[in-house]
């Protein structure tokens, strides 16, 4: 395991050095001491770890290709930002438009999210973007789906509110967002189906649940996962009627 | 469904004693306008599925067909045009939006006609470019406020290191059109000129077909609101990589590939599922200011590790100085303005016709702006919208670009007649479209060889009228407006162009 000091260096410094070693192989790094340190991890194609310690500043894990960013605490804006492939693991909370566009990979996050979680998510073929939340979220969760799956595991609860916000699903044509607890009509976006998830999607939704215990090393409580509501597209054409000819 | 209010736009006349009923126009025609008898030995037409892009007249044999369009229409109306009568109809039948292709066709004032370049008389000898050298090199990218040279012994070495630079042989670029809204055979058409003349193309915003990857040193990548195709090894293998922010026809609207033209290959492309629309936002949703684009252009910077230029393109709107000034201080090497009559693929017609500004008004403050605030230096400036000509590249460079983008003029070139169906993926000239029928229409190899004619033509006349001005590099040109007189302008027009009025000297 390599360990680097980040204090008093700028993050294009940081961010260098990690690529070089990245490059040579090092597939093991620490930063230490992050402070604010934008784009940790940015384009790094390949499997390997980067363990921060510290605060991670904006578009951490942005254009990540592989590579398994671990946060011991809470990250900032644009988590997995434009991400190909790749797992980021967040203990803390992360903040507006994580996984921005992302494209595959993963993103597991212990705490709560910001606004627009998961906007523009799309997925090809074998790209299936997923990520995973243990709180809750802001305003616009999923909007403008096109592809791959969120779910929502609100643990705290907080007195029965809503673990998701206004607008949720807006524009969304494509993928499958998973909640637990209460959601309504009302807070989902036109064109937007409510459902329970089916057998298949259960197991589905398990074999990620376990590998999100595995990568942040917690036990969940028991969850009926019957009681989760599914927001899905009700078309995958949302702008198909809007004009004349 | 009532039969429809329009009348036929187009009116079609087959001159019978020509017509040998050879069916080439039924064959060619995507609208299904010409239908022919397996029977009898002739061809009636459908005038109103007519949308004049007179490809039937331009491969019928014996020239039996003319395209016009229909004179007598509409009662005339000085206030009501055919135009606003024929969109209430179609609205009224559909309660949709009105869709159209291409650039902004109202009559708004040209400003490049309103403007008259200078030449040498007397006082200064002209250049004759067939004898002597003439430099249309031009390197797009920041440049260093100063150059540390120190001599070891009688070379000079440059110690100052400089900012990546996108090198053109001609200041002319194919402008943003991506593969989705043009056909495969036009995009790579494109990328084959672009490495032939010595300039680039712009992949749009719709990903990179693995296919290009070798042209990546002629080919500008772009990154919109969509993030279609957006990976590592797309901005690497780019000479350099534009932010899309706003295009000309359609400011402050995202846009949409239609379902319909998602193909299998263009699926593979913006990595999206088959058949499900493309969207892309209207704003960026992690760019709210300029410190969130400040973030953007130096995510990109980091993910291509500083070596290629960042460019922004923004459309040509009210406040677009100001804008620009805020873009070039985010960091872009290069800053893209596209006016008012930027082309599109599909753009709702209320908005590409009325929405922004021309690009010569925006071109000349945005240019004013950045040098009164000293940082001019900083970006290059690329403009786009509209360009027709060699004479509207010279007069743009004078005005204070360092080059210019063309999209209509380079598809003109590949055959389009500007019918402005774009949107229907129908394009009888293969252009844009992506059925597989059609597209065959367009061979690359042809079209290759048409658009390095058409850049190689007008660098020829570029130089013809630097050597007139008696400037023998278009670096020296570049925002001197004293080369610049306007006629039939207003003083506030010339003011805001910055251009002195025909008949004043020095």
């Amino acid at each position: 395991m390599i360990i680097l000091k980040c204090r008093g260096r700028h993050y294009k410094d940081v961010n260098h050095e990690v690529e070089m070693r990245w490059e040579r192989g090092e597939r093991d790094i620490l930063l230490d001491e992050v402070n604010g340190h934008r784009y940790i991890g940015r384009a790094l194609s390949g499997e390997g770890l980067i363990d921060v310690r510290g605060v991670p500043g904006d578009d951490l894990g942005m254009f990540a290709d592989g590579v398994t960013v671990h946060i011991r605490g809470n990250a900032q804006d644009g988590v997995g930002n434009t991400m190909n492939a790749g797992t980021i693991i967040v203990e803390g909370d992360v903040r507006d438009i994580a996984g921005h566009s992302m494209r595959g990979g993963k993103i597991l996050v212990q705490g709560n999210a910001g606004y627009r979680l998961g906007i523009h998510m799309k997925s090809f073929q074998d790209d299936y973007p997923v990520i995973i939340v243990g709180g809750n979220t802001g305003d616009f969760l999923g909007e403008y789906m096109a592809g791959g799956m969120i779910i929502v595991l609100n643990l705290q609860e907080n007195g029965g509110a809503s673990p998701v916000g206004n607008f949720t699903a807006s524009g969304m044509h494509g993928g499958k967002i998973f909640i637990r607890g209460k959601v309504s009509q009302e807070q989902a976006g036109r064109g937007i189906g409510l459902s329970e998830p089916n057998e298949e999607e259960s197991l589905e939704i398990s074999s990620y649940l376990e590998e999100y215990q595995q990568k942040l090393d917690i036990h969940l409580p028991p969850l009926d996962l019957r009681s989760f509501t599914k927001l899905f597209p009700l078309t995958t054409r949302p702008y198909g009627c809007l004009y004349a000819y | 469904m009532a039969r429809s209010l329009l009348f036929p736009e187009f009116k079609i006349e087959r001159d019978k004693e020509r017509c040998i009923a050879c069916q080439v126009c039924v064959r060619q025609c995507a609208n299904d306008v010409h239908e022919g008898s397996d029977t009898e030995d002739t061809v009636v037409s459908q005038e109103e599925k007519c949308v004049g892009c007179q490809r039937c007249v331009n491969l019928c044999p014996t020239n039996a067909l003319t395209v016009q369009t229909r004179k007598d229409g509409f009662r005339p109306n000085g206030n009501w045009e055919d135009r606003h009568l024929r969109g209430i109809y179609k609205q009224a039948e559909t309660g949709g939006i009105l869709l159209t292709g291409m650039g902004c066709d109202r009559l708004y004032p040209v400003y490049w006609d309103h403007l008259l370049l200078n030449a040498s008389q007397v006082t200064n000898p002209s250049i004759d470019p067939l004898r002597e050298p003439i430099e249309l090199t031009t390197y797009l990218g920041k440049k260093e406020e100063k150059l540390d040279i120190h001599w070891e012994g009688d070379s000079p070495v440059v110690r100052t290191r400089l900012a990546p630079q996108l090198g053109l042989e001609v200041p002319v670029i194919f402008s943003a059109m991506s593969y989705g809204s043009i056909s495969y055979n036009a995009f790579r058409s494109l990328a084959e000129a672009a490495r032939e003349a010595g300039t680039f193309c712009n992949s749009g915003e719709g990903g990179l077909h693995p296919d290009f990857y070798p042209f990546g040193e002629n080919i500008i990548v772009q990154v919109a609101s969509g993030r279609f195709g957006v990976h590592r090894d797309y901005l690497r293998v780019a000479a350099a990589v534009e932010i899309k922010i706003g295009q000309g026809a359609k400011p402050g609207i995202g846009g949409h590939l239609p379902g319909e033209k998602v193909s299998k290959e263009i699926s593979r492309t913006r990595k999206i599922p088959l058949e499900s629309d493309a969207i892309s936002p209207a704003p960026h949703h992690d760019i709210y200011s300029i410190e969130d684009l400040e973030r953007l252009v130096f995510a990109i910077k980091e993910a291509i590790n500083y070596e290629k230029p960042v460019a922004v393109k923004i459309a040509a709107v009210h406040n677009v100085a100001a804008i620009a000034s805020g873009v070039v201080r985010a960091g872009a090497d290069i800053v893209t303005i596209d006016g008012i009559r930027g082309g599109t693929g599909a753009a709702p017609q209320v908005i590409r016709d009325n929405v922004g500004i021309p690009i010569e008004l925006a071109l000349a403050q945005v240019d004013e702006r950045l040098r009164l605030e000293g940082i001019r230096h900083h970006s290059s400036l690329l403009i786009a919208g509209g360009i027709r000509s060699s004479a509207d590249v010279i007069k743009a460079i004078a005005l204070g670009a360092d080059a210019v983008y063309v999209g209509t003029a380079a598809l003109v070139g590949l055959g389009c007649h500007l019918c402005q169906k774009c949107y229907t993926g129908k394009c009888n000239w293969g252009i844009a479209t992506q059925d597989p029928v059609l597209t065959k229409r367009l061979n690359p190899n042809i079209g290759r060889r048409r658009l390095v004619n058409l850049l190689r033509a007008w660098a020829f006349e570029i130089k013809e009228m630097l050597g007139g001005m008696g400037v023998n590099a278009i670096e020296s040109l570049r925002g001197n407006r004293e080369h610049l007189r306007a006629v039939g302008l207003s003083r506030e027009e010339c003011s805001v162009l910055g251009v002195k009025a025909a008949g004043e000297g020095w």
